[in-house]
């Protein structure tokens, strides 16, 4: 029996469409401690939810093997309805019921006698900061009062395992942070293990450990402070007075006859350009650039966020597809 | 001298007894990128729509390339533009019927039609799928394709409502290219986002919580003006049990930090700033002591905007 709160190997999920096959999730292989908040970072379409859906059992797998707190996701789907707390999608609460009635509701749907649901639903209210809006319809609370319902729902069984799949979509930005606190106390004072799916990339920065997911497979598996440190080079932040002149030289520095550029990816008005060392390629870019009339305006060295790693990892990814002559490079600038 | 293409003077809505807007004054230069960054219900949109012209504001005065829109909506609209976060595309056109479509809504000739039609599909790299059903189409190429929509009659302003929710890194770099290639032909640009990264990408950023404007400038003078305190990372054997016991110092005053959170390994806490990390050391590692863990490390981190508008809002 795995000791992993949630484990994949190998694990593959195929849809038949009409247009072929579809391999949605590529021999994924993941193993999540207890007490991890993990998180499945990617953009919309990666695969992220397909491979939630198999692992908890509600898909069938095409390939490779999945279970959580040991038990199969294709067989025990029993054991694990009864141990693992689960936030879809896009999930709605039934909008005409109270705040209390929905958790009742979950909890009458999860088997949660009534005595035990009096303990443990005040509880949970006042943990997801709802106990005054006991009475309030589920269909007039805020977006982040929303997905806190949800969450303190999901956990009215007690689950050891919890996966939320894109829980803070469209939430505003104290919401999600509130939201984040509360798993943040979930972890620390229950020990539960988490599962995220997130498109967002600042919030892989709250997991100890991240799968960055593309096309169904990772490309990077790992702490977010390893997968950061992947990136090749050290990277610089400035705005340059011309930018689509800058962008061309710096796309092709044997022009510029400055070596040691790795990267450049363009960042609003600024530009972020990996180098291999910026003690000595700052003065030689300058004077290149200044020679072409382009001056650069607050330049500094910043530290890379999961954000950067994940353009460069993907960028690198697909140099190595073209390079094997197997696919060509879609959707880069 | 500068010239503004919007000017917000003392602009409020009322809405029965709820202030929508409250009193919000604010100048866009021509070609500028300006972002405008607060929660759901926080009154950007109601902003957006007394702009265009769409509703009427309590008090207050707009301008837009020089018009009020409360009166001349409709020689103000034919020079802005204006992308909604619904992506209002028709998913049953092809990418070239939504833009034809666009393209005869706006008045647009058919010479003037044809050679906007081929700048949109170059603009949104739609070449070979012009016939492709949008329904079909991924998020990036949507995004591109509605913001294409929007400005297909050439607005020398364009508002955008969270224009790229749920899009890829890369096709949300690629969508901000377009953005600034816009303002590099002089357009003006007024975004509004919850996406904190997306905020780091304007020029200028403007915070607005319940109505009101709290702050205004550039991204990194925010972070450099309106971030009360400095965030502390804080590396120790067992994060998940130094939170709850610094979560509990916080409680009882030992420890006076406005925000303690849990980043992966690492936790975050903002606290009262000094310059120097080590100076907080001590504290802590006295703090975690008692309940048996080590502290390996503390320092000072850059905030992000995020922090800083939560820091804005609380206060």
């Amino acid at each position: 029996m795995s000791e992993y709160a949630i484990a994949a190997d190998g694990l593959t999920k195929v849809f038949k469409t009409r247009g072929g096959l579809v391999t949605a999730v590529s021999e994924l292989t993941l193993h999540v401690q207890p007490g991890e908040t993990f998180g499945l970072i990617g953009p919309d379409g990666a695969g992220k939810t397909t491979a939630t859906r198999v692992i908890l059992g509600l898909l069938r797998r095409s390939g490779g093997h999945s279970s959580i707190l040991g038990y199969d996701s294709m067989r025990d789907t029993y054991a694990i309805r009864e141990r693992v707390g689960y936030i879809a999608q896009q999930f709605a609460l039934p909008a005409d019921l109270t705040v209390m009635e929905n958790m009742q509701f979950f909890a009458h749907v999860q088997g949660v006698s009534p005595r035990q649901q009096k303990q443990r639903i005040p509880d949970l209210l006042a943990f997801a900061g709802l106990g005054e809006f006991t009475e309030r319809l589920a269909g007039r609370l805020s977006g982040g009062m929303k997905k806190k319902l949800a969450l303190a729902c999901s956990l009215v069984h007690e689950p050891q395992v919890v996966l939320l799949d894109e829980p803070t979509l469209g939430v505003d930005p104290v919401s999600r942070r509130e939201f984040w606190h509360l798993l943040g106390k979930l972890r620390a004072e229950k020990g539960l293990t988490i599962l995220v799916c997130t498109p967002y990339m600042d919030e892989a920065e709250r997991c100890n450990r991240v799968g960055l997911m593309v096309n169904g497979r990772f490309i990077a598996y790992d702490t977010p402070k390893a997968i950061k440190r992947q990136v090749n080079g050290r990277l610089l932040e400035f705005t340059p007075s011309d930018t689509p002149n800058t962008l061309a030289l710096l796309q092709n520095p044997s022009r510029l006859g400055v070596d040691g550029i790795l990267e450049v990816q363009t960042y609003g008005a600024m530009l972020h350009l990996f180098v291999d060392d910026p003690a000595l390629r700052v003065p030689q870019l300058t004077a290149a650039l200044s020679a072409q009339g382009i001056t650069l305006d607050g330049l500094r060295e910043i530290e890379p966020r999961m954000e950067e790693a994940f353009i460069s990892l993907i960028r690198r990814q697909e140099e190595e597809r073209v390079d094997g002559k197997r696919l060509s490079v879609v959707g880069t600038a | 001298m500068d010239d503004y293409t919007i000017e917000v003077n003392h602009l409020s809505k009322q809405f029965g007894a709820f202030t929508a807007v409250d009193d919000i004054s604010f100048r866009v230069r021509r070609g500028e990128v300006y972002g405008w960054l607060g929660p759901n219900g926080a009154g950007k949109t109601t902003t957006i729509r007394m702009l265009l012209g769409l509703l009427r504001p309590t008090s207050g005065e707009a301008r837009v390339l020089g018009f009020n829109p409360a009166s001349e909506a409709k020689k103000m609209q034919a020079r802005v533009g204006y992308m909604s976060q619904l992506f209002t595309l028709y998913n049953d056109l092809t990418a070239a019927e939504n833009i034809r479509f666009y393209g005869l809504a706006y008045g647009l000739k058919r010479r003037q039609l044809r050679r906007r039609h081929a700048e949109i599909i170059a603009m949104a790299g739609l070449q070979g799928r012009e016939r492709a059903l949008t329904a079909t189409l991924s998020g990036g190429w949507k995004q591109r394709l509605a913001l294409g929509c929007a400005i297909v009659h050439e607005p020398e302003v364009v508002f955008l409502d969270e224009p790229t929710a749920g899009v890829d890194p890369i096709s949300r770099r690629q969508f901000w290219d377009l953005i600034y290639e816009m303002a590099g032909r002089g357009v003006t640009v007024l975004v509004t986002t919850h996406y904190m990264d997306e905020a780091e990408l304007c020029q200028r950023v403007g915070f607005i919580s319940r109505g009101r404007l709290l702050a205004l400038d550039t991204p990194q003078r925010l972070k450099e003006t309106q971030m009360s305190g400095r965030v502390l990372e804080i590396n120790t054997t067992h994060p998940d049990r130094a939170l709850r016991v610094l979560q509990e110092a916080q409680e009882n005053g030992r420890f006076p930090a406005d925000e303690i959170a849990l980043y992966g390994a690492q936790i975050h806490a903002v606290v009262p700033g000094s310059d120097d990390a080590a100076a907080w050391k001590e504290p802590i590692a006295a703090l975690l002591a008692e309940a048996g863990m080590v502290v390996n490390s503390i320092e000072w981190i850059a905030p992000t905007l995020e922090d800083v508008f939560i820091s804005t809002v609380k206060r």
